[in-house]
C-alpha cells in the first residue's frame, strides 16, 4: 500500500501545479466535475461492489455533504478543509444510520431506504429557511489563495486531493481484511458469519466509509458553483451516476469506478457543452442499460475475458512451436 | 468423566406452529467423533443451526468450553472454535482459493498477512488443493468445492467442526477421500460431528451415533448397535422393517 499511497499523494501534489500551467479556467471548470465523480463513484463502489449493497440514493450524501458544508461556513465561517471533514462525518453517519435501520434484514430494503433518503433530506432542506430553502442558498467564500489564480482552480487540486485520497481509501478496503471480509459477505453471508466476519458491524463500517465519502464530495459544491440549492444538490443524474459508473468501469476493483467515472462524466461533460445538459440523463441511461446487456462486468470485466480466451490460444502457439 | 467440550441442553426450536426440534440434551467430548443421522425434517440441520448460532433456540442452552454461548451470534462462536460446512457448498465466489481461506484467518486468527499466508497454504495442502490456489473458487469442481468448504473450516483452527453432508452428491472414492480428511482433522485433535445420509459413511467415521426424528432424539449408541435399534430401523424403514 505504501507504494500506491506515495503515488497517489505525489499526483495529488503535482496537481497543484497545474494553475501554473494551465491559463484557461474551464479546464479546471471541467475537470473538476469529472474528479467529483471519480470521488461519488470511488466512494459507492466501497459498499455497491465491495459488499453488493447497491446505493440509489448518492444524491443524498451528495447534497447532504454539500448542504454541511454550507451550514457550517453559515454558521462558523469555517474554512473549506473544515467544511469536508464535517461533510465527511455526517455522510458517515447518515451511512451508518441507514445501515443499521436496514442492513440487518437481508434484501433490497437498503435499496429501497437509500430512495426515501434522498426525498426525506430534499423535504428537510427544501423546509429549512436557514438553509435557503427551495430557493436556494447563495455561497460567498472566501477568495481563494493567490497561488491557484482563482476558486475553480482552487476547489479543482481540493477535489484531486479527495480523488486521491478517496482512490487510496478503496485500494486499501479492497486489498486488506476489510474488503475481504466484504467480498465473502456479497458471496454468502451466512459463510461469511461462519468464517468469523461480523456481518453487520462491517457493513456499517463500509456504509460508513461510503457514506463519508460521499458527502465529501459535496462538501467543495458551494465554493464551486457558489450556489447551492436542493434541486442541483439532491439531482438524480448525481444518483444515476454513482451507479452507472462503477458498473461501465467494473466493480471489483478500485480502478473500476476511476475509469468509468473519467470516461462517463468526460462524455457528459462534452455533452453539456455541445448539445444540452439534460442530453446528460439519456447518455446515463443508454450506457448503463448497454452495458447491463453486454458487459455486466464491466470494461475491466470485459478486459478479463479477454486475456481468459486468449490465454488457450497462447498455449496451442507455445505447443506448436515445441513439435 | 471430564466435562463434555460441547453441552446441549434441553435445545428447542419452533417455526410458526412448526416444532422442528426438541427439546434435545447432546455432549460432545473434546477429539470425539460423533455421527447424526435422521430422516430429512427430522431436525439436523435446525440442531446444527441452534448449536453454531444461526438460529437462537427458542428453549434450552448451549455450553462450549465451560462458556453459555446460546445467546453469541455465529460469528463469535466461529473465533472460538465452532466451525461448521454447509450442506450446499457456499464458495465465496469471485476470490481464488487461497483468499477464501483468508477470511477465517482475517477474522478468527488475527496474525499478519504473511502468516495466514502461510499456514493457508498448508491448510491447502493437507486438502489437496494446493494446485488450485490461484483458480477462482466457482471454478472448482463439486469434490473440491467440498474439499475447500472444510478447508476455509480449518482454516479458523477449530476445536470443533461439524460437516453438514459433506458428502453429498460424491462418488465412493470422492466419499473416501472426504472421509480420509475428516479422519487426518480428528487425530490432529478436533472433536468431529458428522451429519449425513451416507450410511455407510457414517458407520465408518463415528464413534456413536445419534438418531433424530421429528426433532428428537429417539437413540444414541455406537455404529453396530445403532443400525439394529428397531426405533432407528421404523424412523427409516417403516413399521414393518422394525418388527422383522
Amino acid at each position: 500500500m505504501l507504494p500506491f499511497t506515495l503515488i497517489a499523494a505525489a499526483i495529488a501534489l503535482g496537481g497543484l501545479m497545474l494553475p501554473q500551467l494551465i491559463g484557461n479556467p474551464y479546464y479546471f471548470y471541467a475537470g473538476y466535475g469529472v474528479l467529483q465523480y471519480v470521488v461519488i463513484a470511488t466512494g459507492w463502489n466501497i459498499l455497491g461492489g465491495g459488499a453488493g449493497y447497491t446505493n440509489f440514493g448518492a444524491s443524498a450524501f451528495f447534497g447532504g455533504g454539500a448542504y454541511m458544508a454550507a451550514l457550517l461556513f453559515k454558521a462558523f465561517d469555517a474554512p473549506l478543509f473544515v467544511q469536508i471533514l464535517g461533510a465527511a462525518a455526517a455522510g458517515m453517519l447518515l451511512g451508518v444510520i441507514t445501515g443499521y435501520l436496514t442492513l440487518r434484514i437481508q434484501g433490497v430494503y437498503f435499496a429501497i431506504a437509500t430512495v426515501a433518503l434522498v426525498v426525506m433530506l430534499d423535504t428537510v432542506v427544501q423546509n429549512t429557511e436557514y438553509l435557503g430553502g427551495a430557493s436556494g442558498l447563495a455561497v460567498l467564500a472566501a477568495p481563494a489563495p493567490a497561488w491557484f489564480g482563482g476558486q475553480t482552480q482552487y476547489v479543482f487540486c481540493i477535489m484531486l486531493g479527495l480523488a486521491c485520497g478517496a482512490v487510496v481509501l478503496a485500494r486499501w478496503v479492497e486489498v486488506s481484511w476489510v474488503g475481504r471480509g466484504l467480498r465473502a459477505i456479497k458471496a454468502s453471508e451466512p459463510a461469511a458469519e461462519a468464517c468469523g466476519v461480523p456481518t453487520l458491524k462491517l457493513k456499517l463500517f463500509a456504509c460508513a466509509l461510503s457514506g463519508g465519502v460521499m458527502a465529501a464530495a459535496g462538501a467543495p459544491y458551494p465554493t464551486y458553483s457558489a450556489y447551492l440549492d436542493p434541486v442541483s444538490a439532491f439531482n438524480l443524474t448525481i444518483g444515476l451516476n454513482a451507479l452507472a459508473m462503477p458498473l461501465i468501469g467494473g466493480t471489483r476493483s478500485w480502478i473500476g469506478p476511476v475509469i468509468g467515472a473519467v470516461l462517463l462524466a468526460s462524455v457528459q461533460q462534452i455533452a453539456t457543452v455541445t448539445i444540452s445538459s439534460e442530453f446528460n440523463i439519456l447518455v446515463v441511461g443508454v450506457v448503463l442499460i448497454a452495458f447491463v446487456v453486454a458487459a455486466p462486468e464491466g470494461l475491466l470485466g470485459l478486459v478479463h475475458r479477454s486475456k481468459r480466451k486468449l490465454q488457450p490460444e497462447f498455449g496451442k502457439i507455445d505447443a506448436q512451436t515445441r513439435s | 468423566m471430564s466435562e463434555a467440550l460441547l453441552q446441549v441442553r434441553g435445545v428447542a426450536k419452533s417455526f410458526g406452529a412448526i416444532k422442528a426440534l426438541g427439546p434435545v440434551d447432546l455432549d460432545l467430548g473434546a477429539r470425539e467423533r460423533l455421527g447424526i443421522i435422521g430422516p430429512n425434517g427430522s431436525g439436523k440441520t435446525t440442531l446444527i443451526n441452534c448449536i453454531t448460532g444461526f438460529f437462537r433456540p427458542d428453549r434450552g442452552t448451549i455450553v462450549y468450553k465451560g462458556e453459555d454461548i446460546t445467546g453469541e451470534p455465529a460469528y463469535i462462536r466461529a473465533r472460538k472454535g465452532l466451525a461448521r460446512s454447509f450442506q450446499i457448498p457456499r464458495p465465496f465466489t469471485g476470490m481464488t482459493v487461497l483468499e477464501n481461506l483468508l477470511v477465517p484467518m482475517d477474522y478468527c486468527i488475527h496474525a499478519s498477512e504473511k502468516t495466514e499466508r502461510q499456514r493457508a497454504e498448508a491448510v491447502l495442502q493437507s486438502v489437496g488443493l494446493e494446485g488450485q490456489r490461484d483458480a477462482l473458487a466457482e471454478t472448482l469442481s463439486q469434490l473440491e468445492q467440498r474439499k475447500l468448504e472444510l478447508a476455509r473450516a480449518l482454516a479458523a483452527n477449530p476445536q470443533v467442526l461439524i460437516a453438514d453432508e459433506a458428502m453429498a452428491g460424491l462418488s465412493n472414492s470422492e466419499i473416501d477421500d472426504i472421509l480420509s480428511l475428516l479422519f487426518a482433522l480428528n487425530a490432529s485433535g478436533v472433536a468431529v460431528i458428522m451429519i449425513e445420509h451416507i450410511m455407510h459413511a457414517v458407520m465408518r467415521f463415528s464413534q456413536r451415533v445419534i438418531c433424530l426424528e421429528t426433532g428428537r432424539i429417539i437413540a444414541q449408541a455406537p455404529p453396530a448397535e445403532i443400525v439394529r435399534n428397531p426405533k432407528v430401523q421404523k424412523a427409516y424403514f417403516g413399521e414393518q422393517a422394525a418388527h422383522r
